[in-house]
């Protein structure tokens, strides 16, 4: 075999696959092939989309491109060791970190060896692993060091100027110039996974739900399909539609709240002002449609719980018609106010040999030439159907940013009108068996930010022993660190908005 | 010229929520509110929150809910506040920095805790990582129910505690 020749299929074709697992498969592999594997993802044949812990064994999931074949690789870990994806991977460093914290189990020749998610105060080490006590109180976190003539250092957070959620940022600036940026997360850690094992499969929706609430939707919708896909449950084709409908607002939603902060934070405080009244009016429009401005709890496995009314379809008709109205003359605005492009563009540039190695998703992976959606890709149903387009760009900065939420707005708003004119009629919720035997599943949804990924295996009388959830954010907050570099510090929170990452989803 | 015959989208006073007040009775007296006057700072802080509150919190800013008419706004230290609007289950991780937070604010001040998570911990309070609602960190005055409180309960619970 040629090396060209290697492929995730080749690499998988003498490992043993496990039989429960689904839609995509999972195999039990040794070290060597895990060694392989890893080789693909450092040669960029294949693009890491998660890496969880179990007891006793890792999982590293796996889309190769351009297929986008998706495989899940186990490797038991029996001495409580594995070779480290990080060591040759750098996305996976902070991963590989989480899961020692939380199940003990050791990356050898792990680069970075401190704690991530563990600030020291939590009174158990390793939650999901051996659960002892801790042997050593919370010592100082040692952040990485700067040094040279000139250096000067800015601790900001854990609690932050505006309303934003919890997570410290260590700047070292060389005058207003920052040289260094690290970040430190695990503010948010909440135990979510700790939370979910034990938990029946609509306890377990909830949870999902409240992972990264702005993404409510999006992680209840990879939750259901993971479930879904493991129980094989047949969703009624309504409910699978009305999910696609609450999916596109939330979007929208998110969207037109980013752009209007991301003007805010280059002080430009009319379209902050024009896109928040855009933003109400599309929660307005999913209360009016689903009884909840954020739509928590309306997916959930083998369906959704609220159906769309007469009045609602009229609230989400009224928003179309109204953010057509408005949002052309904004983004002119947006697109001829020289004073608020100054600051957007050429800010905070993220290349795109970065974003294809970290797998960047969402407008940070495509405004920097990396073209996944997994509505595309992975064309989960309905979007199999429908007709849209992925806008991409490669100048990867502030500027290109805000225009990829602009140019996704327009093409949800496409999609939202297909919905509403295809929809079809029907049950909104399947009825499911909870077999007594381990069935596993594996779910990936394209949310505003990027693509969440959950995966479950449910056990005796259907309830959750393991279920993992990520956040894109995970492959994104470290590539803000590389995109603040050479910017000044008071461009910070134009980049921060600009990615936009989520603290709580990445805490777990 | 538009603006002539178009309608603001700024809504009207909502009517104060009867509970709410009345937890705030107790809690709240006359000679605070005449020490602090009518204009009242609010530094928010995410304990460990979905960000699901933030959202809504935020959403007071917009131009429908306009917080600053009932002289009411956020500030960006804890040294300049008077109210402390907390969200979320406190997570361990999080609970000294609240508690800094709390004692960098300036006397008098309230705290009050904003959605279901707030109040007991919620859906997370039975998590290793998790300390409970706001009241296991810091003394509580006012909690403001929902997941999340819509800003509609966010402004009744608010202005409630400038009116009490």
């Amino acid at each position: 075999m040629t090396r060209s020749m290697v492929t995730l299929a080749g690499i998988l074709a003498d490992a043993h696959k496990v039989p429960c697992h689904r839609p995509w498969p999972r195999f039990v592999v040794t070290k060597k092939t895990w060694r392989l594997a890893i080789q693909e993802l450092v040669e960029a044949r294949a693009t890491l989309i998660g890496l969880w812990g179990d007891s006793r064994a890792v999982n590293l999931a796996l889309i190769e491109e351009p297929s986008w074949d998706i495989a899940v690789l186990t490797l038991k870990c029996r001495d409580g060791k594995y070779p480290s994806v990080g060591a040759a991977h750098p996305p996976a460093i902070r991963m590989e970190r989480a899961i020692h914290d939380l199940y003990g189990l050791i990356p050898v020749d792990l680069p970075d060896t401190r704690p991530w998610l563990d600030h020291g105060v939590w009174r158990v080490k390793h939650p999901l692993g051996s659960r002892q006590p801790p042997a050593d109180s919370a010592s100082a976190y040692d952040f990485l060091p700067a040094e040279g003539e000139g250096l000067h250092q800015i601790p900001v957070g854990p609690v932050h100027a505006g309303i934003i959620e919890p997570g410290h940022f260590r700047f070292t600036a060389n005058g207003e110039t920052v040289v260094r940026l690290e970040e430190r997360l695990g503010y948010a850690h909440k135990g979510i996974e700790s939370l979910m094992a034990g938990s029946t499969s609509e306890k377990g929706a909830q949870l999902a739900g409240r992972t990264s609430g702005d993404s409510t939707v999006a992680y209840a919708l990879a939750f259901a399909h993971a479930v879904e896909s493991a129980l094989q449950i047949e969703v009624p084709p309504r409910a699978i539609w009305l999910r696609a409908l609450m999916a596109e607002l939330e979007r929208v939603a998110n969207h037109l709240g980013d752009i209007g902060a991301i003007c805010n934070d280059a002080s430009f405080s009319l379209l902050h002002a024009q896109f928040g009244i855009l933003r109400e009016r599309a929660l307005r429009a999913a209360l009016g449609c689903f009884g909840h401005r954020l739509m928590m709890d309306r997916v959930v496995p083998g369906g959704v719980t609220e159906d769309l009314s007469a009045d609602g379809l009229e609230s989400v008709r009224g928003l179309l018609e109204n953010v057509r109205h408005r949002f052309p003359e904004l983004i002119e605005i947006y697109d001829n106010t020289a004073s608020l492009q100054d600051r957007t563009v050429g800010t905070g540039h993220l290349t795109p040999s970065l974003a294809r190695e970290f797998g960047a998703g969402g407008y940070v992976g495509r405004a920097s030439g990396r073209p996944f959606d997994a509505r595309k890709a992975i064309a989960y149903s309905p979007y199999d159907a429908l007709k849209f387009e992925v806008p991409v760009r490669d100048d990867g900065d502030v500027n290109a940013r805000v225009w990829l939420r602009i140019r996704e707005v327009e093409q949800s708003l496409k999609l939202i009108d297909q919905i509403l004119e295809r929809m079809p009629e029907g049950k909104l919720r399947a009825e499911f068996d909870k077999p007594n035997e381990v069935r596993e599943g594996l779910g990936l949804v394209e949310g505003f930010r990027g693509d969440v990924l959950v995966s479950i295996r449910l056990g005796e009388g259907g309830l959750i022993e393991r279920c993992h959830l990520r956040d894109p954010s995970w492959f994104q907050w470290p590539l803000l660190e590389a995109a603040i570099e050479g910017n000044i510090v008071a461009d910070f929170p134009l980049c921060n908005k600009s990615f936009n990452c989520s603290y709580s989803g990445h805490d777990l | 010229m538009k603006n002539l015959v178009r309608r603001p989208v700024t809504e009207a006073l909502p009517a104060p929520d009867d509970t709410v007040l009345a937890e705030l009775a107790a809690k709240l007296n006359r000679a605070a509110r005449r020490r602090l006057g009518r204009s009242l700072a609010i530094r928010e802080v995410d304990a460990g929150s979905c960000n699901g509150c933030e959202l809504e919190i935020n959403a007071l800013n917009n131009a429908f809910y306009d917080l600053e008419r009932f002289g009411l706004r956020f500030v960006a230290s804890p040294r300049h506040a008077d109210v402390l609007l907390v969200t979320g289950p406190v997570t361990k991780n999080m609970e000294e920095a609240l508690l800094r937070t709390y004692r960098a604010t300036p006397e008098p001040k309230w705290v009050v805790a904003v959605g279901d998570c707030a109040a007991c911990g919620g859906i997370f309070a039975d998590s290793y990582a998790v300390a409970g609602g706001v009241s296991s960190a810091v003394p509580v005055d006012l909690h403001i129910k929902g997941c999340p409180p819509n800003p509609e309960e966010l402004l009744e619970g608010l202005r409630a505690l400038l009116e009490a």
